[in-house]
């Protein structure tokens, strides 16, 4: 590898389920910028059974669309030299399932939640949390371990010097299950230990004959503070070492990167995270994909990944319908249509996953699941982003007057800076203010936020290369991944009638009011920032305080500035014809659609 | 990417058809390579690990953990029946105020803990074997793990199906793949057979079909309102086969009612009194599994099957549209313009033109059709 400090040209790729995808970095000048992307399906499975072909056919691609000669042969020409080679080569990738991973701890609240974030942090699916108190018998977790057969194990419980008997309880019924791996009879499920240190031998006594055991610091060593990084470290390793490694052509791809392959989920959380820190800001993060939808945020400087394994656009949409059910469906779309042939459609879409809308009306449908979708996923995760419970907090006097319990959510959408959204619904919208609307309507965000979209979905190469190269990877964050689509300015607040001013924006010498259930859209274009006064009805807050104003910047986009007036939490009328009305009304005024069926 | 191709569901006249069937742990494969299997011949078998019980010895004897061993009697590794005392207190004055524990199940004593205070006991191993499914010939085992199953046979694959593997004669209970199938269709003489309808299948038909005991049913459609209250709840992701609801379903075109395409109804009609294997399992994810109809040819060697290599889509291709609003229609590719083109989201797409049987010409994205393949 060449040193980091004059890296010409870098090459990452990502590969995915269905889609191996390939970016090529340059330094122009002295910025770093995105020159090419390919893509090529991926060779995980049969006929091809190696991952390293669809590597190397996306390689190919960037070769022929740059001119820059990459491969000799299946071997990567590093370093960089004129129209030649590259200096670095990193990969992610979620092939195969991802990594799906099992967590135990001693209280369900406290350090079995604590492994379950190191895991869900790592990039992993967590199929299940077993708990001392998670009420069931021990012979029904047993049998739970042996059905699931994940991937990987994490075990917890206790604080560094308490009481060990129950983690090594826990133990005894991972040995006691006998589990096994998902990948093949041919090897040790790996489990890692991460509690307290003092149970260290027992757990090896029990545990060390019958799994691949790997022990780490303890990821809760007092009540007040977690420590997730040695765990979800060690869950990456493992990820290559044991679980990558059977699968398909990866050993070979293995040896051509420079640094660890990593989960994608595991990157694009990196990435999230070292966004948030350095523009110090509050980021949520959301990727929609046919199968799954991952959220990513940082609150108070917290790093928090969720992925709702079965909420997603294609392969699990109809679970989105279950979950959900057909009314809340049915709200966001303005027209009326049969039950039965809805429940169908959705159905068809789940049996032949990579079809796509045709019609504006299918088009409706499909963005008003994924509002459902994404709705679900930021529930799901604002219960696991939560502060830590079990904590003892000194109170002032004025504490006493608003008292939050532990664990409350960190989640808040008033002090949410940036949402960032990717995934097909998101980034491949045909209008771009569909995506700010989707976004604006699931997640309810408050107050100013300004939205994004992951354009051609490159932040797990980023990911993956801010841990060897971080300018690189978020000057082209900025430059070239993300496309702004402007702001939102949403004023929280219920007590209004129709027709009354809730907000009043005065930018320049022009004044814009918004009255209690409308919509209005602002041109500001991509690159433009306003100076703006932001000035709420009695009642309602825009970030200072009920009534209080805000004078801020107000960053434009593809779509412009977004005035929300529907008010906080965001309530759809109850009467049909209504509801179907101000749908239309609101489609109108930001030109949603071409036309409304 | 260089072409849009979506790979067709195979429905052959005439193909080899190759089953794994592999144990979940290792154990003994009973056949060897050559070997003639009927669907039942069982192929491989192995012991599960016994369930596992646990006993909070110390709870419940009231003493430390680290005492527990003063206590038992059975050590590691030793055999206990049911209601056999493991544990036991001193007692005062000899047999009163003694407390003893018996072993809940019949088992072994796996584990005894000085740290925890429990005692793990193992149920005796539970037997698991596989059978060969299909009617064929073994051609490769996989050393303590299973077999590969060959046949030839005439094999329709299914869009979407409920229940696992099952058996059963070929039967025909409509006339034409556009006929419903009501319970009216349904009889006692279809006792154990494998039932081709039409066009869509009703709740009430689906349960006259479980209570006469039919093996499967094959049709082109179901509504998911139907599929709901046959089922008693609501399918979440697409992954089937282990539904217990007494018999096999397998939909062939898609939900609501679609018509089976002529050349399935008709592959399958043309079988009746045959023996077939079939098999609803779905799963549409990462390693797509479709659900299954098999029926073995008897005396076919399948020396003269052309091995057709996976292409794109081709002008004159026959194609199947399978999404809303053309959903089901059947027609010719007649232009494939290169060009990405804006249809009515605006979305822009790679698009094609097809004519269907009426003449009529219709533009559509590439991803909403599927190849039929000959």
């Amino acid at each position: 590898m060449n040193t980091k400090k004059d890296l010409k040209r870098i090459l990452a790729t990502d590969c995915g389920s269905t889609t191996t995808k390939a970016i090529l970095i340059e330094k122009k000048g002295e910025e770093y910028r995105l020159v090419v992307r390919g893509e090529a399906p991926t060779t995980v499975e049969a006929p091809f059974e190696d991952v390293t072909k669809g590597v190397l056919n996306a390689i190919r691609e960037v070769e022929e669309l740059t001119g820059v000669e990459i491969l000799d042969g299946e071997k990567i020409i590093k370093p960089a030299q004129d129209k030649r080679g590259v200096d670095i080569y990193v990969s992610t990738s979620s092939a195969g399932g991802g990594l799906q991973m099992m967590v135990a701890g001693v209280v369900k609240q406290m350090t079995a939640e604590s492994a379950a974030r190191a895991a869900l942090g790592a990039g992993a699916i967590v199929m299940d949390v077993i708990a001392t108190n998670d009420k069931r018998m021990d012979h029904e977790r047993i049998e739970l371990i042996r059905r699931l057969r994940p991937d990987m194990i994490l075990l917890s419980g206790g604080v560094d010097g308490g009481t060990i008997s129950h983690v090594v309880h826990l133990a005894e019924l991972i040995a006691a299950a006998e589990p096994k791996p998902r990948f093949g009879t041919g090897y040790d499920l790996p489990v890692i230990y991460a509690g307290n240190k003092d149970a260290r031998e027992e757990i090896k006594k029990i545990l060390e004959k019958k799994s691949a055991l790997s022990i780490v610091d303890n990821l809760r060593p007092v009540l007040e503070r977690e420590n997730l990084k040695p765990a979800r470290d060690k869950i990456h390793d493992l990820f290559m070492e044991h679980v990558m490694a059977h699968a398909p052509g990866y050993r070979k791809l293995m040896t051509w990167t420079d640094v660890p392959i990593m989960p994608t989920p595991g990157a694009v959380g990196l990435l999230i995270e070292t966004v948030a820190r350095k523009e110090n800001i509050e980021v949520l993060g959301v990727d929609i994909g046919g199968a799954t939808t991952d959220i990513f945020s940082v609150f108070q400087g917290v790093f928090n990944r969720t992925v709702s394994a079965n909420l997603g656009m294609s392969y699990s949409i109809s679970n989105v319908l279950a979950e959900t059910g057909i009314p809340n469906i049915m709200r966001w779309v303005p027209f009326t249509i049969d039950e039965v042939e809805l429940r169908n459609r959705i159905r068809n879409k789940m049996i032949r996953p990579t079809t796509i809308p045709q019609t504006l009306e299918e088009l409706m449908i499909e963005q008003a699941i994924a509002r459902e979708a994404l709705r679900l996923a930021l529930l799901q995760h604002k219960e696991m982003a939560v502060g830590l419970k079990g904590v003892q907090q000194e109170r002032t006097i004025s504490d006493a007057f608003a008292q939050t319990a532990t664990g409350e959510t960190l989640v808040n959408m008033m002090t949410l800076n940036l949402v960032v959204g990717s995934g097909g619904a998101l980034s491949h919208a045909p209008r771009r203010v569909q995506s700010a609307l989707m976004m604006i309507d699931a997640f309810e965000v408050q107050g100013i936020t300004r939205l994004a979209v992951d354009s051609i979905f490159m932040m797990p190469h980023l990911g993956v290369l801010s841990t060897v190269h971080e300018r690189s990877a978020t000057e082209v964050f900025e430059k070239d991944c993300l496309i702004r689509l402007g702001t939102s300015i949403v004023p929280v607040g219920t007590s209004a009638k129709e027709g009354q001013v809730v907000v009043t924006v005065n930018i320049g010498d022009k004044t814009y009011q918004v009255k209690y259930g409308e919509m209005k859209l602002i041109q500001l274009g991509l690159g433009e920032t306003v100076e703006a006064e932001i000035i709420p009805a009695k009642g309602f807050d825009v970030g200072a305080g009920k009534g209080k104003p805000v004078t801020t910047k107000l960053e434009g986009g593809v779509v412009g500035v977004i005035i929300d007036g529907r008010g906080r939490p965001l309530t759809l009328p109850e009467d049909h014809g209504k509801r179907i009305a101000k749908l239309k009304e609101w489609f109108t005024e930001l030109d949603v659609y071409p036309s409304i069926p | 990417m260089a072409h849009a191709y979506t790979p067709g569901l195979k429905v052959t006249k005439k193909t080899i058809v190759r089953k794994e069937r592999k144990l979940p742990l290792k154990g003994n494969v009973l056949v060897k390579v050559g070997d003639e299997v009927e669907p039942d011949t069982i192929v491989a078998k192995t012991e599960l690990p016994g369930d596992v019980q646990t006993i909070n010895l110390a709870g419940k004897l009231g003493i430390m953990p680290d005492e527990v061993k003063d206590f038992i009697l059975k050590k590691e590794g030793d055999p206990v029946e049911k209601d056999e005392v493991i544990a036991e207190t001193k007692g005062l004055f000899g047999r009163f105020l003694k407390t003893q524990i018996k072993s809940p199940v019949k088992g072994t004593i796996e584990t005894v803990s000085p740290i925890t205070g429990q005692l793990i006991i193992r149920e005796p191993p539970i037997p698991v074997q596989i059978d060969a499914y299909i009617k064929g010939k073994i051609v490769e085992v996989i050393e303590n793990e299973g077999v590969i199953v060959e046949t030839v046979a005439t094999f329709v694959q299914g869009i979407f199906g409920i229940g696992g593997e099952t058996k059963g004669v070929i039967r025909r209970i409509v006339d034409k793949p556009s006929d419903p199938v009501t319970p009216d269709v349904i009889d006692d003489s279809l006792k154990g057979a494998i039932g081709i309808g039409g066009s869509i299948v009703t709740k009430e038909a689906l349960d006259k079909a479980v209570k006469v005991g039919m093996s499967a049913l094959v049709v082109g459609g179901i509504d998911d309102m139907d599929l709901k209250k046959f089922l008693g709840y609501e399918i979440g992701v697409a992954i089937t086969g282990n539904e217990q609801k007494g018999i096999t379903l397998i939909i062939t075109e898609g939900f609501g009612k679609m018509n089976m395409s002529n050349k399935a109804f008709k592959l399958l009609t043309d079988s009746e009194g045959k023996h077939a294997s079939v098999n609803g399992a779905t799963q549409i994810r990462a390693g797509v599994m479709r659900p299954e109809v098999i029926i073995p040819l008897e005396g076919e060697t399948g020396e003269d099957i052309e091995i057709k290599e996976a292409r794109g889509l081709e002008v004159g291709d026959l194609v199947r549209i399978i999404r809303a609003p053309y959903f089901g229609y059947i027609g010719k590719v007649v232009e494939l313009p290169p060009e990405l083109q804006k249809i009515e989201t605006e979305a822009k797409v790679r698009v094609l033109v097809v004519e269907t049987d009426n003449g009529e010409r219709i533009t559509l994205p590439r991803a909403n059709v599927e190849i039929i393949e000959e």
